[in-house]
């Protein structure tokens, strides 16, 4: 029985490096880039790793150093950096309902590796998810950033330029490919999608809302929304 | 300085992200509720995506056009997310040679 038991755990983990892997390659460029704009900014390149390592929040980094390059005081940058990474605590909420976890120490590492990306890959698997699948793409994800992220800094523009922007639309296309399998199975998911999408473009657009909180805004505006016109249908058939 | 910083930075960042596995994990949530939780994964992915993915060269929408339509085909022609992910970068590495 221990057998099996841990060669179960570790082919669930294998697993979650192979979905992971579209992760670390969009990371790539993203990371880079932050290494060497963290070496323009200043920062030496323990500061640069040290916040990937322990930050681990892209969006939120790149701000910090477009603050610093500013001259933004600390207090400002960190207040900044939690308005950015709210969002994270709606995907934590979800991801709560999706992973069955019981031991607290494995609930406090899966939260550190919660990303835009990982959440994406790991709340799109059908069925309940297993924590090891979810530690296998939050390890290969956080080794990409971190890794990469003093690899800009050491090496500065390595990769030729047109590889550089094409590879901007790395992280979008992964996107896209976990949304549309799902889209093609259920027309809740293309409402979801839909009405979030559409929400968002407008808050970005028309409202100076920061980025993050457009997101968590426009989520929870296509979630409730959608979950009610179902929860109306599912009630009343007819109508 | 920086050290603090990035020690604020690492303490905001971990808490929201922290926080919901103590408080809700274990509890029966309302029915409602757990709906509204499953729906945030696609909800967020159209968040995500739109506008950002058509603003992704600045100054050139139809970088980011060109690379959303071949995200978009290869993944409704049944490609899986690394195909898709390698697809649109070769497909837009062309579109910047020619145009």
């Amino acid at each position: 029985m221990e057998a099996t038991y841990s060669v179960k755990k570790t082919s669930d983990f294998r697993l979650g490096l192979q979905a992971g892997l579209s992760i670390a390659i969009g990371y790539m460029p993203v990371a880079l880039t932050f290494g060497l704009l963290a070496r323009t900014t200043g920062l030496t390149f323990a500061e640069t790793v040290l916040m990937s390592l322990f930050v681990y929040a892209g969006a939120a980094q790149y701000i910090s150093l477009s603050l610093i390059a500013v001259g933004t005081g600390v207090m400002e940058i960190v207040l900044t950096t939690l308005i950015v990474n709210i969002r994270h605590f709606l995907m934590s909420a979800s991801l709560t309902e999706r992973l069955e976890e019981h031991q607290l120490y494995k609930k406090l590492m899966t939260a550190f590796g919660v990303t835009d990306e990982t959440f994406s890959v790991i709340s799109t698997q059908t069925g309940k998810v297993r924590t090891a699948f979810a530690a296998g793409v939050m390890v290969i994800s956080y080794g990409s950033w971190v890794v990469f992220s003093g690899v800009g800094h050491l090496m500065g523009d390595i990769m030729p330029g047109f590889l550089q922007v094409s590879m901007s639309i790395a992280l979008y296309a992964m996107f896209v490919g976990l949304l549309v399998p799902s889209m093609k199975k259920s027309v809740k998911v293309t409402y979801l999608a839909a009405v979030a999408a559409a929400v968002n473009s407008l808050l970005i657009f028309y409202t100076d809302l920061s980025g993050g909180w457009s997101i968590v805004a426009s989520t929870l505006v296509s979630s409730l929304m959608v979950e009610w016109v179902w929860h109306m249908k599912r009630r009343n058939p007819r109508g | 300085m920086m050290l603090l910083m990035i020690a604020g930075m690492a303490f905001v960042t971990y808490v929201p992200r922290m926080l919901p596995f103590v408080m809700f994990s274990g509890k029966e949530l309302h029915p409602f509720v757990k709906g509204v939780l499953n729906n945030v994964p696609y909800a967020v992915l159209g968040a995500l995506i739109f506008p950002s993915i058509f603003l992704i060269k600045e100054g050139d929408v139809l970088f980011g056009v060109v690379g959303a339509v071949a995200a978009f085909a290869l993944a409704f022609c049944g490609a899986n997310v690394i195909m898709v992910v390698l697809g649109a970068i070769a497909i837009l590495s062309a579109y910047t040679f020619l145009v």
